[in-house]
């Protein structure tokens, strides 16, 4: 009885790229079955050997795939603006090879039953590796944490209650307090509620249209009081979507004073700043909101020198009913998945970090708060991607694969495409314009 | 029967479809929304002469916010003109329940209507819906955005008293923070010539305030010091529940206007207020009914002829750039 050996696949001419090992160079990668057999400078040079699929990608980068640590699923409970089928196609064209899902869904995942409904769906759709986060509070009501050994044990990749901070100071003590334990994650998006009432950055733009606006303050004071509670308790903290300079600020001093944080940002926030809004455009209603020019500088500063240690999506799909409506009214939030890497290509392409720094950002530094793995090493799953860093193109929503197309990015120049997106060696994504 | 229109109708000086707001809006085009609402006003609506100059024509008055004063004033202006009416008071609660702005708007454009005059609580909702519609659209108060036609009508009114707006110091006192009247006041008294203050505690002043162009102050003594036109505000009482400030009394011990803090105006200083009044909150009840200083009642008059005005303005059909 003869064994069937796995296929192999050579991707050779390509630019390896992986910040883990410090891999900047011409070279090739070998895959078999769901593995990397090899990868290395200058590999497969004099071409690839008998009997493997060969893939040229000269001219593009091979990196190890996104890692999107924040991505709403809408799956189960509000499957007309995504499903987890959708959301795995829209990453894989974004060039990601794992997300984790906020875990606001309907009904809300505070259960196993949720994470394992998560992991089943994901498996059934073998596309991108789609992970959940469990939600710090019963209920995401802010008052009982729930059974995070559990959780934790049955795949749930860190704690979080999404879009609602987590105001209640005392449970968050005893959230970061009781997870130490379990080496797990507490992701909050810091937002003072009592100060955040508001639907955009407060400001000038704000007073002429008669629109509520929530201060920066809002962000650093609920980032000051978290800081304090994560060096009293020796949890693991994670500031999710950081949009203030202030805040960059105190991130900076909180490592000097030795604390362990890390935190991440989405692209509008460094791309984009409050005047997107002009005449109450929907599209551009987010939370945090977008702020000043000055707020959206020092962010891309700060994911350039470190400080911010992660780009994510902060996927946020609605349809067209939550969106054409007044502005306070709308639903906040952008879709992200497949403009996550050329938008981050653009803080390359300005020189403000290199290509290799760029890939630390939005695949290792996150793989790494998520305790996982991410890089080109032999014996590692083979997840990556191939992506042409230079080509420009235009941002055309109608032509995503999410459900939902409420982007402020509509005809938004670019650099950067997709060619290849490679999950456990299956190639689940291949751009139709490689050429 | 006759067709009363008192400018040329060749040109209406008016560059636009609709009037969602002051803002943006041409000097000339403000001067001559006035000049013909000063026609308007000097006709004498009691000769009873029928009006066809809108016959045949719709107005629907969409209101998702209760208002007495702004509808009966819309809905008055347009039957002087012989338009056909409707009153579409639609409840929040039944927005709430699902059928969006835009759901409203589709239903209402199938009735064909030619002006549609809106007024909703939350601000940019008019504009939203005039995106939406195929006939000319006037914003009778979007939240905290804009009150155009309140703007002209307070306009008309200094301009009757005083001859001219130019070079006139106007002070508006009172909840700027959620004032969609201040900030009309404000843009239109600016593009006019006037020097504008506004005079609030800093919890109802707005941040960046004095980016429109205007001078702030916390003190009302001062604010006031020889201003033409003191310009009150309603203070809606929910606002005690915000910490917005601490109660009735208190208010209207620092910002209510009685003849102590009016003393600092110049003497022949004008009162006005948009209504409803609070009295003893705002404004002291002597105050608001000195026949020589207040023009409260002049400016529910002007309310019907500047509507008039704006009503007969978009509705000449020429080719519209806005």
């Amino acid at each position: 009885m003869s064994v069937k050996t796995p296929d192999r696949t050579a991707y050779i001419n390509a630019r390896l790229i992986d910040p883990e090992s410090g891999l900047d160079a011409p070279g090739g990668l070998l895959t078999e079955g769901e593995e990397i057999l090899d990868v290395g400078a200058g590999l497969f040079a004099d071409g690839a050997p008998e009997g493997v699929t060969v893939i040229d990608c000269t001219g593009a980068a091979l990196a190890p795939g996104v890692v999107d640590l924040r991505t709403q699923l809408r799956e189960p409970g509000e499957e007309h603006k995504e499903t987890i089928a959708s959301a795995g196609r829209a990453a894989v064209a974004g060039g990601i090879t794992s997300l984790v899902a906020l875990p606001n869904t309907d009904p809300i995942v505070d259960d196993v039953a949720g994470v394992e409904f998560v992991a089943r769906r994901a498996r059934e759709e073998k596309l991108a590796k789609v992970y959940t986060y469990a939600s710090i509070t019963r209920g995401l009501e802010g008052q009982e944490i729930t059974e995070i050994g559990l959780l934790s044990e049955y795949g749930a990749r860190g704690f979080t209650d999404g879009l609602q901070p987590l105001a209640n100071a005392n449970v968050m003590r005893r959230a970061l307090s009781y997870s130490s334990a379990f080496d797990t994650v507490i992701l909050q998006m810091p937002q003072e509620p009592s100060l955040s009432g508001g639907v955009m950055n407060s400001g000038e733009i704000a007073m002429r249209l008669g629109l509520s606006g929530i201060s920066p303050l809002a962000e650093v004071i609920m980032l000051e009081r978290d800081l304090r509670l994560v060096e009293m308790t020796g949890g693991r903290y994670h500031a999710s979507l950081i949009s203030t300079a202030a805040s960059v600020e105190v991130i900076r001093r909180a490592r000097q004073r030795g604390l362990t944080v890390t935190c991440d940002t989405a692209p509008h926030y460094f791309t984009l700043n409050e005047s997107e809004v002009g005449d109450y455009r929907t599209f551009a209603r987010t939370m945090p909101p977008l702020r000043s020019e000055e707020d959206r500088q020092a962010i891309a500063e700060a994911v350039a020198d470190g400080t911010i240690d992660a780009i994510c999506s902060d996927h946020s799909p609605h349809d067209q009913d939550s969106k054409r409506l007044p502005f306070a009214l709308a639903e906040p939030g952008i879709v992200g998945l497949e403009t996550l890497l050329p938008l981050s290509l653009a803080l390359v392409h300005k020189g403000l970090l290199s290509l290799s720094s760029l890939v630390a950002r939005l695949a290792t530094s996150p793989a790494a708060i998520l305790k996982g793995q991410s890089g080109l090493a032999k014996g590692r799953p083979a997840d990556f991607v191939v992506f042409d860093p230079d080509r420009p193109r235009m941002i055309t929503p109608e032509r995503f694969r999410s459900k939902s197309k409420n982007s402020p990015f509509e005809d938004y120049a670019v650099q950067g495409q997709v060619l290849f997106t490679v999950v456990d060696g299956r190639c689940v994504y291949a751009s139709e314009d490689r050429t | 029967m006759c067709s009363d229109r008192p400018l040329d109708d060749s040109k209406t000086g008016y560059a636009h479809r609709h009037l969602l707001g002051i803002e943006g809006l041409q000097r000339e085009e403000i001067a001559t929304l006035l000049d013909l609402a000063d026609d308007y006003a000097r006709q004498d609506p009691r000769a009873h002469r029928p009006n066809t100059l809108l016959s045949g024509h719709t107005v629907i008055n969409l209101f998702f916010e209760n208002s007495t004063r702004t509808r009966t004033s819309f809905e008055l202006a347009a039957k002087r003109l012989g338009a056909q009416v409707i009153n579409m008071s639609v409840a929040w609660s039944s927005i709430k329940k699902g059928e969006t702005l835009i759901d409203t708007a589709m239903t209402l454009t199938a009735m064909r209507p030619d002006v549609l005059v809106v007024r909703h609580p939350d601000s940019g909702a008019v504009k939203l819906l005039s995106e939406k519609v195929d006939c000319a659209v006037i914003n009778g108060g979007d939240g905290s955005h804009e009150h155009p036609t309140q703007a002209l009508l307070d306009a008309l009114t200094i301009r009757q008293r005083k001859g001219t707006l130019q070079g006139l110091t106007v002070a508006i006192c009172g909840d700027i923070l959620h004032s969609r009247v201040a900030r009309s006041n404000i843009h239109l008294l600016n593009i006019m010539g006037a020097q504008v203050r506004v005079i609030a505690p800093p919890t109802l002043m707005p941040s960046k305030i004095e980016r429109l162009g205007v001078t702030a102050f916390h003190d009302m003594n001062q604010g006031l010091q020889d201003v033409d036109i003191v310009m009150m505000l309603r203070l809606q009482t929910e606002r005690m529940q915000g910490s917005y400030v601490p109660s009735v009394r208190e208010y209207f011990r620092f910002y209510g206007l009685d003849r102590e803090k009016l003393s600092n105006a110049k003497p022949d200083a004008l009162i006005m207020h948009p209504g409803p009044m609070n009295r003893g909150v705002e404004i002291d009840t002597e105050v608001a009914d000195d026949i020589d200083r207040s023009v409260i009642r002049q400016q529910v008059e002007m309310g019907v002829a500047v509507r008039m005005a704006c009503l007969d303005i978009l509705t000449r059909g020429q080719a519209w750039e806005g």
